[in-house]
This record gives structure tokens, sequence and C-alpha cells, in this order.
């Protein structure tokens, strides 16, 4: 089960994982300030708005993570729930 | 003559063979007779090839167009791949079952008429149960069986429909219509079932998770894009389409986000993709519904990819749960990369196949000037990529290290990844290629850079809201309650409250039964008296002494004298 050190995975290295971390947020950066030299024509006003974009993913991925997350409490039940009272269908 | 018989035949025929065939010869019927198939579907040429009488009626088994050509065309790929993919490991009535499933995929793209279109339609029901029974655990008996029963009520719904359309218009063609009386809600209902629609869409993600790691990769592709079709032929421009495909879109993303089997998130990402066809169906401009077929044909390979690079973790590891996966990469580099080209395919990553057809969805939406569809649709792509672009790939494959160190992909399997990943990525790089085959002629130009920079802003965003919302996304060993709840739970519960009221009633009535045999039991007792005790007599068995009988007998004949005199 434990790795010892030096056969770890390159990927699983919590130094790769901080530089992965660096370039993602380096990519994301580069995206916004890629429309300064990139116009976004948009279909309409608004989304051809400076990183609308980027706000508009990270705030939709917000709202159905928060979403799902309410609804986990009502919707969710332990994985044999129906297997319990369902098991002579 | 051999032309106007169904390209469809040529699979059923494939799948009575794999039963009659072995070994290497059974291999050879396995993927040769999708490649015949494929043949065939490209010698239909447009309109009605062939007629039949059947009753009062002229039945056409056979009409082509670039549409019905295209579906047929991705179907019996679909075959190929995924005969290859499976035709080490799966159990031969797996693979007959399979076949003959495609088959009636493929005979519902070229039927010319209602009559047709049912008879392949019920086919397609019949085998793909056997494939979900082809599971094997007691599992997916049930989920087979709760598979049937849906799928023949929506094909009984449908077949009112038709039955209403041909009594009422006399015509059983196959023509563009909108739902607007009884007949035509009921051609649209049966479609939409098996199209996973709400409320009736529990049965997709509770069924094709069940089977088995290779008939999910079968199932995965007929059913639903075969409703596509068919709603493409039928309801082109039916409003009410719009807000079904939205629904299923959100509804796809928020269950799969809850969701911890790996197969079953992918379920839900079908209801999820085939929303934006619905969507796109339901906007019904010739560009949508390009968009609707160009999707339907990208997300059959996509969605393949992804059950199939799945299948192999389960075929290697046994396990399908994030909670028991995780850090697979090491030892499962060529199904990890398979896995996330799907992933980004279905996220419609610039370069993907998804995104030269998706994107034509939301223009459609922008030219019709739906706001709000427009920006619904938006937001959906970044909850794809939440959903499925990243939790897919990233509870599999990386996530935390499970321990596991499974071998790769068998090389067959192996072969089918690569050639359906390869067509993700040409799909994505040379469109106008793929454009050509779609039903109207199209001038779409996907790559512009503004689009390519909103769309890698949306999904880097999005991703980077997975990776800090990933505390919130903890996986759970749970399962998510859908409206089968309340057919599987709330009906059975309702059930025996009924029988328990019913017993107790039974039980009411008995004991006022006993209360009235017991009175009637003193009642005899007070006159007539316990036979076996004689001292206890009642009043009209006991020994009376002889001068009271005299006495008796005395009185009723004097009363007997008085009467005869009397009258």
């Amino acid at each position: 089960m434990n790795e010892s050190r030096e056969d770890e995975a390159w990927l699983a290295r919590p130094a790769t994982i901080r530089l992965l971390w660096r370039v993602l947020w380096a990519v994301l950066a580069l995206t916004v300030v890629a429309q300064l030299v990139i116009k976004v024509k948009g279909y309409y006003a608004v989304d051809g708005w400076f990183g609308f974009g980027a706000a508009f993913g990270f705030i939709s991925c917000l709202l159905m993570v928060l979403v799902a997350k309410g609804l986990g409490y009502v919707l969710k039940r332990e994985q044999n729930y129906y297997r319990s009272d369902d098991n002579d269908v | 003559m051999f032309e106007s018989l169904p390209p469809a035949l040529i699979l059923v025929a494939a799948a009575i063979l794999i039963g009659l065939t072995r070994g290497h010869l059974r291999t050879a019927v396995v993927l040769i007779a999708p490649v015949i198939t494929l043949w065939a579907i490209w010698q239909v040429p447009d309109g009605v090839v062939s007629t039949l009488p059947f009753l009062d009626y002229r039945i056409e088994p056979v009409e082509g167009s670039a549409l019905r050509r295209l579906f047929a065309t991705i179907f019996a790929l679909m075959v190929f791949v995924g005969g290859l993919y499976a035709f080490r490991h799966a159990r031969w009535y797996e693979l007959a079952a399979g076949y003959a499933y495609a088959a009636g995929a493929i005979g519902v793209s070229f039927a010319g008429d209602l009559i047709t279109l049912f008879l392949f339609w019920e086919l397609m029901a019949i085998f793909s149960t056997i494939v979900v029974w082809c599971g094997g655990t007691p599992a997916a008996r049930a989920a087979g069986i709760r598979y049937a029963i849906m799928h023949l009520l929506g094909g009984v719904v449908l077949k009112v429909g038709i039955e209403g359309v041909v009594v009422h218009t006399g015509s059983i063609d196959i023509q563009p219509m909108l739902a607007g009386n009884f007949d035509t809600w009921m051609i649209l209902i049966g479609i939409l079932i098996n199209a996973a629609a709400p409320p009736l869409s529990a049965w997709l993600a509770d069924a094709y998770p069940e089977s088995s790691p290779t008939g999910s990769v079968f199932l995965s592709a007929f059913t639903t894009k075969t409703a596509v079709l068919a709603l493409i032929l039928l309801f082109p421009g039916e409003p009410v389409l719009i807000w079904v495909g939205i629904f299923m879109v959100m509804y796809g993303i928020i269950y799969a986000l809850l969701e911890n089997d790996a197969r079953r998130i992918l379920a839900y990402s079908i209801v999820n993709q085939v929303g934006f066809m619905v969507c796109a169906i339901g906007i019904g401009t010739e560009m949508a519904l390009n968009g609707a077929a160009a999707h339907a044909f990208a997300h059959i390979i996509y969605k393949a990819l992804l059950f199939m690079s799945a299948g192999v973790v389960i075929y290697r590891t046994g396990f399908s749960k994030c909670t028991d996966l995780g850090g697979l990469f090491r030892t499962m580099p060529l199904t990890t990369v398979c896995g996330i080209i799907g992933a980004l395919s279905i996220s419609s990553f610039p370069l993907t196949s998804g995104f030269t057809t998706k994107t034509m969805i939301s223009q459609a939406a922008a030219d019709e000037g739906m706001v709000i569809v427009y920006f619904l649709l938006a937001a959906a792509s970044a909850g794809v990529f939440l959903h499925a672009g990243i939790k897919f790939p990233w509870f599999v494959f990386f996530q935390k290290d499970s321990g596991l160190r499974p071998k790769d992909a068998p090389w067959n399997m192996a072969v089918a990844m690569v050639f359906f990943a390869v067509l993700c990525i040409l799909m994505g790089i040379f469109p106008e290629t793929f454009y050509q085959f779609l039903p109207y002629a199209t001038d779409y130009v996907p790559y512009t850079a503004g689009k390519v920079l909103f769309y890698l802003q949306l999904l880097l965003f999005s991703g980077l809201a997975f990776f800090l919302l990933l505390p919130l996304m903890k996986r759970t060993l749970t399962i998510s309650l859908d409206t089968d709840w309340f057919w599987r739970v709330l009906l059975k519960r309702i059930g025996a409250a009924g029988l328990n009221v019913i017993a107790a009633s039974g039980n009411r009535l008995a004991a006022a039964f006993q209360l009235w045999l017991s009175s009637l039991h003193r009642f005899a007792r007070r006159y007539i008296g316990v036979s076996e005790t004689g001292n206890q007599r009642g009043v009209f068995a006991r020994t009376w002494p002889i001068g009271t009988t005299a006495m008796w007998i005395a009185v009723l004949l004097s009363a007997y004298v008085l009467v005869y005199f009397v009258s």
C-alpha cells in the first residue's frame, strides 16, 4: 500500500503538484489577459466583456456544486438503500 | 432486390451467426459483419427504396437521407469498435444480443414508416434488456427487469400514439409533426422515455452501470441516440423540447456531481449530453438540427470511449466506485490518456469533436435570439467539464493512491479505445470533412479566435472551481434518490399498507364473526343446552315430568277445539 519515496510517481509528488498549480494559475491568467489582444465578439454585449467567460464559468460551477451539495442532503441515501427493501423485485 | 433489404438485417444475421459459430470464425463474424453493414448503409440512396404490403398499409422498410445515413453510420461504426472491444471478454450471448440491439437501432434509422419504426424500436428494447442481464449479478437481473418494464411501457405509449395517428390521419408516414393532440403527445412521450427525459430518466443510471464492462459500451450508444434521431424526424422545432432538453442537461450535471460510481457518473452525463441534442431539436432550425445530429455522432464516439476506459478499469480491478479507485495512471497510462481524451471531448474542449459539434447548438440558440437558452447552455458546458471532464478522470485515475496496480488494457480493448480517441481528435481538427455529411449544407466556422478564447476561459475556470471546491465534493458511499423512488419505494409502501389495511379489516371481520358465532352459541346453550352434560340442558331439551306433558297436550287440544268452533 505505502509507496517508498523513490518509486513514487512523478505526478504524485508534492513538488510536482505545486508546480502544476503554478502552471494552472499562469494559464488561467493568460486566457484572461489574452482578451486584451484577441477580441471575444460574443453574441450579446455582455459575453464580450473582459473576462466574462472566466467569471461565468467559475460562478456557474460554484452554483452547481452548491445546488448539488444542497440537494445531496435531501437525495443522498446509504448505498444499499434499495437493496435492503427491494430484494424481491 | 438486394438493395431493398434493410441493412439492419445483416446485423440480425450476424447475431444469429455469433450463436452458431465458434473461435476464429465467430471473431470473423463479429468484426466483418459491421463492415458489411457500413457498406450497405452507404448503398442506400435518398428517398424510399422499397415498399411492402402489410395488412392494408404499404410499409417502407428502407428510406434513405443524409440524416438517416449519418446515424446508421455511427451505429455501425459503434458496433465494429464495440465488437472489437468486447469479443475476447464478453460471452457469446452478450455479443449476439448487442448485435441484435444495434440492428434495431440501424433499422429505426432507415424506417420509412411508423410501423417499421415501432418494430425495430421493440427489437432494441428486448435485446438491450438482455445486454443488461448479461451483467450476471442479482443487481443486474433486478435492474434489467425494471429497465424492461420501463421500455415496454414506453413502447406501449408509443404504439398508442402511432395507432391514433394512423386512425385519425390515415397516414403511416414518418413526417414532421408537433405535439398538438393526444396522438402526437403519446408518440412524443414514447420517444422521450427512450431519450431518458424527465420524469422517466432514472432507468438509464439504474440499468447501464449494472451491465458488464463490455455491455455498458453497447448500451451507451444506441437507445438514447435512436430517440434523438426519431425526434429529429418527427418533432423538429417542437418548443417543449427546448425546456425538456435544458432540464436534462442540468439534471445530468447535478446527479453526476453527487454520484460515487464511475459508470453511473458517465450514465448521468449521457442524460446531460442528450439534453443538449433534445434542446437543439426544440430550437429546430437547420443549424440546430445539424448541431443535434453532429453532436449525437460525436457523442456516441466519446461516450463509448469513456465507457471503454471505465470498462477496462472495472475489468482489471473489479472496482467501479470512486472511493475504491484512484492513482491508476501509474500502471494504466494508455487507459488514462484515452479516458482524458474522451473527457476533454465531452467537455467540448477546442481541438476535440465536442467543440466542433456542441458549439453549433449554442450558435443556433444565439441565431434565434434565445438569450436565456444560450447562457444556460454555456453554464451547462462549464458544468460538463466539472462533472465529466475532470471529475471522472480525476477520481478514477488520479485523486489518491488506492494502492491498486492493475495492468493496462488488453490489446483489443486498447486498439478499440485508441481508434475512438483518434476519431475524437480528428473530428476536432478537421470539422469541415465531417460537416459535409450533415443533413443540411453548412458554412459554420467553429474556430474563431474569440470563440476559442471564450471557451478556454469558461472551461479552465471551471477546472479551477473543481479543484478549489474539491472539499465539497468528497466522495461518499451513497446513491441519490431519483423519480424511480416513487415506484420502487413509495408504491411498494402503499401496496404494503394496502395489504395491511385488508389484513386488518379481515382480522376485524373475523373477530366480528367470532362474536356472532359465540352469541349464537350462547343462545343455543340457553335453549337447547349442552349435549354432553345431562343436568345442564336448555329449556327445550330438558326431560319434563309426564304430568306436565299431559297438561300441555290438554291445553293444545282445547285450543284446537276452540279454534275449530270459532272459525
